[in-house]
């Protein structure tokens, strides 16, 4: 009975103990997401203010438009192309089911602009230019590349992560539209290979129905997407701290973070285009 | 205050401080006491050793004087004017005043050598690019870079990289000069050669400078004066003969090295 009861009272004291342990965790926890953003609007106020006062660092943002842009678009591209072919093969099936062959274009036309796109452009930037980004500034951070730049009276806000975040901002949409040209080519191919009809015949019946209203909304939501990669994975390279594992932990959270973001705002964002633009 | 009465006031305190003055300096990270209490001054033309075991602060307080970083409490000098508290704007004024050599030199990775010198010069100065493009052959030329212009800090030797990393901290001519373990990760004669570049540079000038580091012997050779730090604070400040005469203990065996 003894042996019992003690049993029990240890039971009851290692329960207390657990709940203790996961209630402070979960506290920490809620106090890191608060800490997180309140660093990060900090961020984004040093941010605008590098970004509209002069002087500009034209020739740095230069270069990271074909750092971040150029030397994206052959993955964006080839994603964007893949796209276009499993969209057409998978729908192809299943329209052939209800009888809507003849729909194919059109389906392959409007998925892509209006999504998939975009989507994928922003988590293949995500995935290359953020973890690039991330590790980029992480290293600089703790090299103290940064702090010899602040030394020497220059505004690291300015040379690295203005130039940076607008690259993203601007890339973006032009990628995505290399993206949708790919996909809606490789879409025609793939539906060429088992049922064979002219690429204008095929983008005929694509775009009959496609209005500015289908294209320009989706597309221009790539600007947000932009800013979310380029202001996340700046932030978190610019706050990396404790050697090469610091850079790591920059570069996986940049993208694991920026990813996250992008999928969040996409969700409020076509609620909203399909609010503003019916 | 207005600006030209601020102005003033840091002309007269120019006139009767040091260009570096730090006092009951006071620095902590988390539970951490790094800094408790340092003064120290370093007058026009001396260079001051700073020593002390690793961890003792002795980085954290170079930073401090740059602005790089807040101190808890106390204060830190520049030229008769506080700038613990500064505006970035006039901070960076201040901070065009100093050069600042990193332990690991710090380097743009992604500029070449002569882009690393230029690099403030660029951006603070309404030089032509050919003005610019001597000055920086100059510096580089001092410090014995000259023919390493276009080559990427990647592919030069550590000793190479403090030397490019000493002619971008001399970019503007500064009166300050603060240089973070010169010497470290360097053999025996590229440490010396290093030590030898500072002496030049130091050499009819009216700069004051501050050398921190764990080499005693270069410490002896470059400095003035020396500064023994433990434990946040600084145990004794003189000449080589001074620590020498002290009968504390960790003078006695920091000097030994035993």
């Amino acid at each position: 009975m003894l042996t019992l009861a003690t049993v029990s009272s240890a039971a009851a004291t290692d329960w207390a103990g657990q709940l203790k342990t996961a209630l402070t965790s979960a506290k920490t926890l809620f106090a890191n997401f608060f800490e997180w953003f309140g660093e990060f609007s900090i961020f984004c106020g040093r941010l605008v203010r590098a970004a509209f006062v002069p002087p500009f660092e034209f020739r740095e943002f230069a270069r990271q438009l074909d750092e971040l842009g150029s030397k994206s678009l052959p993955l964006v591209a080839f994603a964007g192309a893949a796209t276009g072919v499993v969209l057409s093969l998978e729908t192809r099936d299943s329209l052939l089911r209800f009888g809507a062959k003849s729909l194919l274009p059109a389906v392959i036309v409007f998925s892509i602009i209006k999504e998939s796109g975009p989507i994928i452009t922003a988590l293949v930037v995500s995935g290359r230019v953020a973890a690039g980004i991330g590790a980029e500034l992480g290293a600089m951070r703790v090299t103290e590349q940064i702090d010899a730049m602040e030394a020497s009276a220059v505004n690291p806000y300015k040379f690295l992560v203005a130039t940076r975040v607008f690259a993203c901002v601007l890339m973006l949409p032009l990628l995505t539209l290399a993206a949708d040209f790919c996909g809606i080519l490789m879409g025609w191919v793939a539906n060429t290979m088992t049922d064979a009809v002219s690429l204008r015949l095929f983008l005929n019946d694509g775009f009959q129905a496609v209005t500015f209203n289908d294209f320009l909304p989706s597309t221009f939501k790539t600007l947000v997407f932009g800013l979310i990669i380029g202001s996340v994975a700046c932030f978190q390279g610019m706050r990396t701290q404790g050697g090469t594992q610091g850079v790591e932990r920059a570069a996986a959270s940049s993208v694991v973070l920026s990813s996250l973001f992008v999928i969040l705002a996409d969700v409020l964002l076509v609620r909203l285009i399909l609010v503003l633009f019916p | 205050m207005t600006a030209v009465a601020m102005d003033t006031v840091a002309r007269v305190n120019e006139r009767a401080e040091p260009p570096i003055c730090v006092k009951d300096l006071h620095k902590s990270f988390g539970d951490q006491i790094v800094l408790n209490g340092i003064d120290l001054e370093v007058a026009q033309g001396e260079i001051l050793a700073i020593l002390g075991r690793s961890g003792t602060g002795k980085s954290v307080l170079l930073k401090l004087i740059i602005g790089l970083q807040k101190p808890d409490s106390g204060s830190v000098r520049i030229h008769g004017q506080e700038i613990s508290n500064l505006p970035l704007e006039q901070l960076n004024q201040i901070r065009k005043k100093i050069g600042f050599s990193f332990q690991y030199s710090a380097l743009y990775d992604s500029l070449t050598v002569e882009e690393n010198v230029a690099f403030s010069l660029e951006r603070h100065t309404k030089m032509s690019a050919t003005e610019r493009n001597e000055r920086v052959r100059k510096l580089l030329a001092d410090v014995g870079m000259e023919k390493d212009l276009e080559k990427m800090p990647g592919e030069i030797s550590g000793g190479m990289q403090k030397r490019v990393g000493l002619a971008r901290a001399l970019a503007f001519e500064p009166d300050i000069l603060l240089f973070d373990e010169p010497t470290a990760g360097l053999d025996p004669i590229t440490a010396g050669e290093i030590g030898e570049l500072i002496l030049e540079l130091q050499k009819d000038s009216k700069r004051a400078s501050i050398v921190v580091t764990h080499d005693l012997h270069g410490a002896r050779t470059v400095s003035d004066r020396l500064a023994l730090m433990d434990h946040g604070n600084i145990l004794i400040q003189g000449t080589f003969e001074d620590l020498q005469k002290s009968r504390d203990k960790f003078v006695a065996q920091f000097l030994s090295g035993s």
